[in-house]
C-alpha cells in the first residue's frame, strides 16, 4: 500500500514539556484518518510536525516522501491545510480569498467549483468578515483545498457549525476522498470520527492509546454488551458476551416483545473515555 | 499530477499579493481616513498654533510641517501601519495559513512593502497639496531635488517597513500593538523636528535624534522642499545630506537584520500550550 505519512518514534518537547512522547503512526493514500484526544495530548503538535510547521525533538517522519522538517514549495503544492485558528482578510470577499490562494499553486480547482464544494455560493460577494462562524469556518476548507490537495490536513474542522452544516461537511469530505484525497482529521466528534474515518488514533499523554477502525476500536466490538429491558419488577440491566441469546431468551419469557428492549455495545465515546482515563 | 506543472511565476504571485493588499486597505474607510486626515489635522493644527517665519528665513513655520509631516508619513504608513498588521495577521493566524501554501514568502513581503509605498505616496501628495494651497509652498523645479525625494522616501519606507515587520511579528499581544509602536513614533516625531522646529530645540534632543531615522527624513525632505538659505537654521547649519544617506542606509540594514531575526511566520509553541504555561 502506498503511505503517505510515516511517523516513526516522534518526540517533540518544548523546554521541559514533553508534548508527543514517541508516536508511531502510517496514514495510507486514500483514507480518512482520525485523530482523537482530550486537549493537550499532542494532537496538534504531532500534524503540524507533519504539515512542516515545527521540527521535531526526536523520530522520523516522512510525509509524501519528504522530511517536513524542510517542506519545499513543491511539497507544499501537493498539501492543503486547514487550521485550527484563522480567519481571512475581512475585507476580501469569499471569491475573491478563494482565487488569491489559488493563485499560489500551480493546477488550482475554479473559484466557481470550491464555492460550490463548500456550499457558499450564495456568499461569494459577501465580505470574510460578515461570515458567521460556521461559514468562515467553510472558508477555511475552502483555502485548504483550492491547491487541489493529495493529502488534506482539518484540525477540527466542524467547530460552531450547526448539525446540518456538520451533515454537509461530511458530504464534502466523502466527496474529497472518493476523488483520491487523503485526509488526516483531528476533532473532538467522535460521532464525526466514526462517521467518517477510516482509522482513528487515541492520543494522550503525548502516546497513542489505540489506532484502528473505528468500529472495532479497543475491543469494542468484542466487549460485553448490555441488554436493558422494563417489566413489572422495574428496569433491568445485564452485561453479556451473548447478547443474541439473552435476547432470545428473553424473548421466550415475555412470549414475544419484550418490554422497552435495548441492546447496546460500547459506544466509540464509552471507549474513548476508558483510554483517556486520567488524562483529561 | 500538479507537482510535474510549473508554479506560478513569482511576479504574478506578488502581484496578487498586492491586489490583496490594496483592497483590504482602500475597503477599510478608518485605515483611509485616518492614514490621509491624520497627517493633515496634524499640520493644520501646528500651522494655526505656531506662525510666522523662521527667523526671517523668508520659510514659514507652515511650510516647515509640510516637510516635517512628509519625512513622518513613511515612519507612520511603514513602521506604525505595517507593525500592528502584521500584528493581527499573525495573532489571526493568517501568516501561519500562508506559510502554509507554497506562495514565496518574498512576495508577501514585496506585496505588502508595495502597498505601503502607494500608502505613502497618497499621504504626501495630500500633504504637498495642503502645502501648495494654503501655505505657499513652491514644488522645485529642478531634478535633484525630486531626486533627493525619492531617494529619502524610498530608504524611508524601505526601513520603517522592515521595523515594523520585526515589531509586529514581535508583540505577543496585538492588542497592544498600537501603543507599542505609537510610543516611539509620537516621541521621535517631537525630538527630531517635526512638531517642533528645530531652532526651538535644546542641542541635547539634536543629538538625540541624529541616532534615529525620522530626523534624516524630516531634513532630507526640508532640504527638497524649502530654500537653500534655510539650512543655516539646520543644527549644523548645513542639509548634511552625506551623513543623512549613510544614516538611512544603516537602518535599512538594521530593519533586515532585526526583520530576519524577530519576524515568525508560526509561534514558536502552539498557542494553548503558551496559554496554559502562563
Amino acid at each position: 500500500m502506498d503511505v503517505v505519512i510515516e511517523v516513526d518514534g516522534l518526540r517533540k518537547t518544548y523546554g521541559g514539556f514533553t508534548a508527543v512522547d514517541g508516536v508511531d503512526l502510517e496514514v495510507v493514500r486514500g483514507e480518512v484518518f482520525g485523530l482523537l484526544g482530550p486537549n493537550g495530548a499532542g494532537k496538534t503538535t504531532t500534524v503540524e510536525i507533519c504539515e512542516g510547521y515545527r521540527k521535531r525533538s526526536g523520530g522520523e517522519v516522512r510525509v509524501l516522501g519528504e522530511d517536513p522538517q524542510h517542506p519545499s514549495p513543491d511539497w507544499r503544492c501537493r498539501i492543503g491545510l486547514v487550521l485550527q485558528a484563522s480567519q481571512a482578510s475581512e475585507e476580501l470577499t469569499v471569491a475573491e480569498c478563494i482565487t488569491h490562494f489559488g493563485s499560489f499553486y500551480p493546477a488550482p480547482r475554479t473559484t466557481d467549483e470550491v464555492l460550490a464544494l463548500v456550499a457558499l455560493e450564495a456568499k461569494r460577494d459577501d465580505r470574510a468578515g460578515k461570515l458567521s462562524g460556521g461559514q468562515q469556518r467553510r472558508l477555511d476548507v475552502a483555502l485548504g483545498i483550492v491547491g487541489r490537495p493529495e493529502l488534506l490536513f482539518l484540525d477540527e474542522p466542524t467547530t460552531g457549525f450547526d448539525p446540518e452544516a456538520r451533515r454537509q461537511f461530511w458530504d464534502l469530505i466523502r466527496a474529497l476522498q472518493a476523488e483520491g484525497t487523503t485526509i488526516v482529521l483531528t476533532t473532538h466528534y467522535l460521532d464525526e470520527a466514526e462517521a467518517l474515518a477510516d482509522r482513528v488514533a487515541v492520543l494522550a499523554g503525548g502516546r497513542i492509546k489505540a489506532l484502528g477502525d473505528p468500529a472495532t476500536l479497543g475491543g469494542r466490538a468484542d466487549a460485553a454488551a448490555t441488554v436493558t429491558w422494563i417489566d413489572d419488577d422495574g428496569h433491568h440491566e445485564l452485561r453479556t458476551a451473548e447478547p443474541t441469546r439473552t435476547v432470545a431468551e428473553l424473548g421466550q419469557r415475555f412470549g414475544g416483545e419484550v418490554p422497552h428492549l435495548t441492546v447496546r455495545r460500547p459506544t466509540l465515546e464509552d471507549i474513548y473515555l476508558s483510554l483517556i482515563g486520567d488524562h483529561t | 499530477m500538479s507537482a510535474t506543472l510549473g508554479r506560478p511565476p513569482l511576479t504574478k504571485v506578488m502581484w496578487s499579493r498586492f491586489v490583496v493588499e490594496m483592497k483590504s486597505f482602500v475597503r477599510n474607510p478608518q485605515s483611509i481616513g485616518f492614514s490621509l486626515a491624520f497627517p493633515v489635522m496634524m499640520l493644520f493644527l501646528f500651522a494655526s498654533i505656531f506662525r510666522g517665519q523662521v527667523r526671517d528665513s523668508g520659510v514659514t513655520v507652515s511650510q516647515l510641517y509640510v516637510a516635517g509631516l512628509i519625512g513622518s508619513a513613511a515612519l507612520s504608513t511603514g513602521f506604525v501601519n505595517t507593525a500592528i498588521r502584521v500584528a493581527f495577521d499573525r495573532e489571526r493566524g493568517e501568516l501561519k495559513r500562508l506559510a502554509g501554501t507554497p506562495m514565496p514568502k518574498i512576495a508577501f513581503f514585496v506585496g505588502r512593502g508595495a502597498t505601503v509605498l502607494v500608502m505613502t505616496a497618497l499621504q504626501v501628495a495630500v500633504l504637498l497639496a495642503a502645502g501648495v494651497i494654503l501655505y505657499d509652498l513652491t514644488l522645485p523645479s529642478d531634478i535633484g531635488r525630486w531626486l533627493t525625494f525619492l531617494g529619502v522616501l524610498g530608504l524611508g519606507v524601505f526601513s520603517s517597513t522592515l521595523l515594523g515587520l520585526a515589531v509586529g511579528g514581535r508583540v505577543r499581544n496585538a492588542n497592544a500593538a498600537p501603543a507599542v509602536v505609537n510610543l516611539p513614533f509620537v516621541a521621535l516625531q517631537f525630538i527630531s523636528g517635526v512638531f517642533i522646529p528645530f531652532t526651538q530645540l535644546p542641542s541635547s534632543m539634536h543629538t538625540l535624534s541624529a541616532f534615529f531615522p525620522l530626523r534624516w527624513l524630516a531634513q532630507g525632505m526640508r532640504s527638497v522642499f524649502l530654500p537653500d538659505r534655510y539650512q543655516v537654521n539646520e543644527p549644523s547649519g548645513t542639509w548634511q545630506h552625506p551623513l543623512m544617506w549613510a544614516i538611512l542606509a544603516g537602518w535599512c540594514l538594521v530593519g533586515l537584520l532585526v526583520c530576519v531575526r524577530w519576524f515568525r511566520w508560526v509561534d514558536r509553541e502552539p498557542r494553548a500550550r503558551r496559554g496554559a504555561s502562563r
